[in-house]
């Protein structure tokens, strides 16, 4: 293969990996819009805390002499999933659940103060500082001729696209097969009479929030791991790239979230390549304004249908 | 046998200065088909939507096996055993037939998340038993062989048949149809007609109904209730109804 393709190859692996946790925090702001139609734009800021629950739980372990690696990686991302679906839990229910039924814009405003909140919180709680933690997972694979590319794939970004991929695959049973599953999905559809058919919905939301954590945390850990660093800004970034993933992909579609994400790390893996870095931002956004004004719905999303 | 399932006194429901339902009594007895007519904008409808916990009434009792229901969220007066459908479908038009029969049953699967996750035997063993009730429920309809068809293909007539049989399979002991013949060929109405029976005599439940089909309301109902303008106007025996001159000056108008 030619230098440039090889070049190519490694800019997609690298847009991947990216891409993939991109979209499993997208999947969090598509699937309580699907439900609530509500952007949580705190949702970025769980995907920070979870990244903040890893460093501490991995440094903690690591402080009390534990060595093997796969169980320390393996509690580090129980217990993010656990905290992080804690604080969606309760966002939802301290910030959004006593405003349900009111005007559209209260919930979202409520939302970036839950967002400006979080941010802040951690600030005091863990400094404004970035806090840096050694690579745990290094080495990888290098294939291709050294003297003309070497395209190299690490063991990290594996790692992350497993993980992804297990945490989508169970999400898809979990949606298509299991009963609570069905629920979101009826819920998704019409709340209103999934409440009159005697289904708590409070229940489903207050789930939908837990779920869409939990794979945020996922993020925050794999995100955190990858680059090594975490501030208490990151979620606000990761959180309007994701968002951005989900309108790309079709807000209120999973497999829309999934693909919205890959398609924005990609574009961005893609413009760095050829472009100084700093202009991805502005390819993507700029995507985004394409894809919205050709088609409003997103690439998977249904278009609305005016009611009579 | 004949006692008194839903009692209705003084239902009045504001909407700021507006009356839209001034004071309406209903006694829906067991085993009753009941009607409720009126003309467009009599405040039948809002009279359901009090009933069903959609609105809370301004004033007045709903009593519901002489308990009180008024006030109780929709979610509570359905597990009471009182459910509803819309004048238009509502259906959930992405799923599948069977899985709209699922999620109707989804609080009489009472098992935690975790054993959805593990598929628990008790679990298998509720989720065979809703698969039945439901396969059941398809076949009083007639619609056992679309089961894996998704809801929103079906025909019109079709679909309205599955919100019935949506209804029944929440196990209610009253089912209030909005208008449920609205936009079937008289074809479909006579089959909706004998299900509306069937339903009373083989099932044993109680239907409220609001229907403009006056032929369907007249056939099958044990008692009427006239409202117009949100005020009760008459009620009696279809018979009663139909010599009524202040129904027939609603409906038609003074000369």
């Amino acid at each position: 293969m030619s230098e440039f393709s090889l070049y190519l190859l490694q800019q997609l692996i690298n847009g991947l990996t990216i891409g993939s946790t991109y979209a499993l925090i997208a999947i969090g702001y598509t699937m309580v819009y699907g439900i609530i139609g509500m952007i949580n734009f705190a949702h970025g800021e769980i995907y920070m805390i979870g990244s903040y629950v890893t460093f501490i739980v991995i440094a903690g372990l690591l402080g009390m002499g534990m060595v093997s690696l796969p169980i320390i990686l393996i509690i580090a991302l129980v217990v993010a999933m656990f905290i992080a679906s804690t604080y969606g839990w309760t966002i939802e229910r301290v910030a959004y659940r006593p405003l349900r039924g009111s005007n559209r814009l209260i919930p979202l405003i409520s939302a970036i103060g839950m967002s400006i909140f979080l941010q802040n919180f951690v600030v005091l709680s863990q400094g404004s500082r970035d806090v840096a933690l050694p690579p745990q997972i290094t080495g990888g694979w290098n294939f291709g001729d050294p003297s003309v590319f070497e395209v190299s794939l690490s063991y990290m970004q594996v790692l992350i696209f497993i993980i992804t991929f297990i945490s989508m695959t169970l999400l898809t049973l979990f949606i298509s097969r299991s009963r609570m599953g069905r629920a979101c999905r009826a819920c998704s559809e019409d709340l209103g009479m999934t409440n009159l058919l005697g289904i708590d919905t409070n229940k489903i939301i207050a789930l939908t929030f837990i779920v869409g954590a939990a794979l945020a945390a996922i993020a925050g850990l794999l995100l955190g791991l990858y680059y090594g660093v975490v501030n208490p800004f990151v979620g606000f970034i990761a959180g309007l790239k994701a968002f951005t993933a989900a309108v790309l992909g079709g807000i209120g579609s999973i497999p829309g979230a999934v693909l919205g994400g890959l398609i924005l790390g990609v574009t961005e893996a893609m413009t760095s390549a050829f472009f100084p870095s700093e202009y991805k931002d502005v390819v993507s956004f700029g995507l985004l304004v394409l894809i919205l004004l050709f088609r409003p719905s997103g690439l998977l999303g249904k278009p609305e249908v005016e009611k009579v | 046998m004949s006692q008194l399932l839903l009692d209705v006194n003084g239902l009045t429901m504001r909407f700021g200065g507006l009356v839209a339902v001034n004071g309406v009594n209903l006694k829906v007895k067991n085993r009753q088909i009941v009607s409720v007519i009126g003309p467009n904008g009599a405040g039948k409808t809002t009279v359901f939507n009090c009933l069903s916990g959609f609105y809370i009434p301004t004033e007045g009792s709903v009593m519901l096996k002489n308990e009180q229901i008024a006030g109780l969220k929709d979610y509570q007066i359905s597990r009471k055993g009182l459910v509803r459908t819309f004048q238009h479908v509502r259906l959930f038009q992405k799923m599948t037939v069977i899985e709209n029969m699922l999620v109707a049953q989804h609080r009489h699967l009472n098992t935690n998340l975790f054993s959805g996750l593990l598929k628990t035997p008790n679990y298998r063993r509720l989720e065979k038993d809703a698969m039945e009730h439901a396969a059941h429920w398809l076949k009083e309809v007639g619609l056992l062989e679309y089961a894996n068809r998704e809801a929103g293909n079906l025909a019109y007539g079709q679909q309205r048949r599955l919100e019935i049989a949506r209804c029944m399979v929440t196990q209610p002991e009253l089912l209030m149809l909005d208008e449920p013949a609205a936009g079937l060929n008289p074809n479909e109405t006579k089959e909706l007609d004998e299900l509306i029976i069937k339903l009373r005599d083989e099932h044993e439940i109680s239907i409220l109904l609001i229907e403009h089909d006056m032929s369907l309301v007249m056939g099958i109902s044990d008692h009427i209730y006239v409202i117009a303008q949100g005020t009760p106007l008459a009620n009696g025996t279809a018979e009663q109804i139909k010599g009524n001159p202040d129904v027939i000056k609603a409906y038609l108008g003074e000369e």
